[in-house]
């Protein structure tokens, strides 16, 4: 059994497809998730902002239909909207398969769930914090880009952590659609040509690299802090 | 000078509308250090922070040098909160940036330039003792040293004003002394207004000069510190002075007792158990005590208890004599 799963032909395809597959996972990942995060933070920011009660309120009704548009985005499965935003990619990249295709369902899928993670570390911030900058003359866009955000950054960091570890995992699904990367040669030779070992191998290496990402961030998280007393 | 005039403010709330203030009238001279004192929910926090606007009055007007505070744009409104500072009970500091950063912090917010920021923090730190914290975060500091930096952030922009928002209440008794003789340096080096509102008596009695006492929303009465803690004519302002007056006093049951009550008594110095003990030969049993000096006269309880009906008798009459106090029989239980 143990020979029929690991042959020569799993290490060949280990050596020849690995390198540029790990490399595509990557900076699909990467790109996705900056792309995103253009999106998503200024979005995040606005959604605490534009409150009743924010430093800069903006009407009800739109602050309702964001938070509507974002649920509704969020809620559609992601094997669906990359099928869904083909005219969208169609219409960025030209063409609707290939890994750089990819990388525009990614951003779709999560610019809206970054806007919910920037928006739960920036609730963070004590308001009375908010209120000291206020009573020292701050205009909004000072509160904005110097108390609210220079203030959770660990939070903002450990938010980043969970978005491209997210993402990496949305990365591998987009093989599918023809996406570059591990999640195709998990497909391709695993589910369509019964190569179970190169899946395990591919499967093995998403893992590695959740688990590095998830720690990078951690790790910055933790040492950006200045709340711990050293 | 800042000038309140009658004015009211109304919260909406689940439970209906809430009156926080209601037609207040108060006039602050500049270089003066004035204590609004009052319970929790006497409207104090919403009253300071109508003179920098970071609440607007349903009704009256404030007055700052003239200005009608409550009619000027956004960007007035800045300039107005740059000259009038405030510190917090709980400090408020960026705890993402050290202490030199949190001084510089609304110097950077005028525009000013980094370095020249930072040099003006450095002074700032020195004024008030903190220069080797510099390099440190918020959260290795002691609450005390919080606050230092805190003052020091709100006396970045050369302000004429500075409120205090119960500045003391998070601090320990010492610490809180510390902090109360530096806003009074501040007051006479600097030139700059302090306007305290705390629940603590010994604050206003240490560094206020004026006292406005606030009870549900209303001036209960106002003027110097001596005048009005020494002939306080509200109810509002026998209750802080005399606090005792109203407390619950709990002593095991015992007879022959009587309560001296003092309300001004001429001075502190005015050994009444001891002169009665020589003069009678009557020894007092003090069986609770609590008195303060305002302005130089005695307020306060003490309660004595006698050997025999004839030594409690002998005693009042020998009491009365004395000036500003109030014999009283204390029965257990009242």
């Amino acid at each position: 059994m143990a020979d029929k799963l690991f042959t020569s032909e799993t290490w060949n395809i280990i050596v020849t497809q690995f390198p540029l597959a790990i490399w595509e996972t990557v900076y699909v990942t990467i790109l996705a998730t900056a792309f995103a995060y253009v999106l998503g933070l200024p979005l995040g920011v606005i959604l605490v902002i534009g409150e009743k009660d924010g430093i800069l309120p903006l009407p009800a009704k739109l602050m309702k239909v964001l938070n509507f548009l974002i649920n509704l985005l969020r809620s559609i499965p992601f094997l669906i909207l990359m099928i869904l935003v083909f005219p969208l990619t169609r219409l960025i990249v030209g063409t609707v398969v290939g890994t750089v295709a990819s990388i525009v369902p990614l951003v779709v899928a999560a610019f809206p769930f970054i806007a919910r993670l920037v928006e739960s570390s920036l609730r963070e911030i004590n308001p009375n914090v908010i209120e000291m900058a206020q009573s020292l003359g701050a205009s909004p866009w000072q509160i904005i880009t110097k108390v609210l955000l220079p203030e959770s950054v660990p939070s903002l960091l450990s938010g980043g952590a969970i978005a491209i570890t997210t993402i990496l995992g949305y990365s591998a699904m987009s093989g599918i659609i023809g996406g570059g990367g591990l999640g195709k040669i998990a497909i391709n030779y695993g589910y369509y040509r019964y190569q179970y070992a190169v899946m395990i191998a591919a499967v093995l290496l998403l893992i590695a690299l959740v688990q590095l990402f998830q720690s990078v961030g951690t790790n910055l998280s933790v040492r950006m802090d200045k709340r711990t007393r050293k | 000078m800042i000038q309140i005039v009658n004015v009211s403010k109304q919260f909406e709330t689940k439970d209906g509308t809430v009156k926080a203030l209601d037609g207040v009238f108060l006039t602050i001279e500049d270089k003066d250090i004035y204590g609004i004192i009052g319970m929790s929910g006497a409207g104090k926090s919403t009253l300071v922070r109508m003179m920098n606007m970071l609440e607007r009055p349903t009704e009256g007007q404030v007055l700052v040098d003239g200005v009608d505070v409550g009619s000027l744009s956004e960007k007035e409104l800045r300039t107005l909160r740059r000259s009038t500072t405030m510190i917090f009970q709980g400090f408020h500091l960026l705890m993402q940036k050290n202490v030199l950063q949190n001084v510089a912090f609304p110097l950077l917010l005028e525009g000013v330039g980094k370095k020249e920021a930072n040099a003006k923090a450095l002074e700032l730190l020195a004024l008030v003792g903190l220069e080797e914290k510099a390099k440190s975060y918020p959260a290795q500091l002691s609450g005390g040293q919080q606050q230092r930096v805190a003052i020091a952030r709100a006396l970045a922009t050369n302000p004429k004003v500075l409120l205090c928002d119960e500045a003391t209440s998070a601090l320990d008794p010492v610490t809180t002394q510390s902090i109360l003789a530096l806003l009074r340096d501040i007051n006479e080096s600097l030139g700059v207004t302090v306007i305290l509102i705390t629940h603590q008596m010994s604050v206003v009695t240490g560094i206020c000069k004026h006292v406005a006492i606030l009870e549900q929303g209303k001036v209960a009465e106002q003027g110097e510190v001596t005048e009005v803690f020494s002939n306080p004519s509200s109810e509002a302002a026998k209750k802080l002075v005399l606090p005792q007056g109203e407390e619950e006093i709990d002593l095991p049951e015992q007879p022959n007792m009587i309560r001296v009550v003092f309300r001004g008594a001429p001075s502190l110095n005015q050994p009444l158990v001891t002169s009665l003990a020589r003069d009678k030969g009557i020894c007092a049993n003090i069986a609770y005590a609590s008195t303060k000096g305002i302005g130089g006269k005695a307020y306060g309880t003490i309660i004595l208890s006698f050997e025999n009906q004839e030594e409690k008798e002998e005693a009042i009459r020998y009491f009365q004599s004395a000036e500003g106090v109030r014999i009283e029989e204390w029965n257990h239980g009242r």
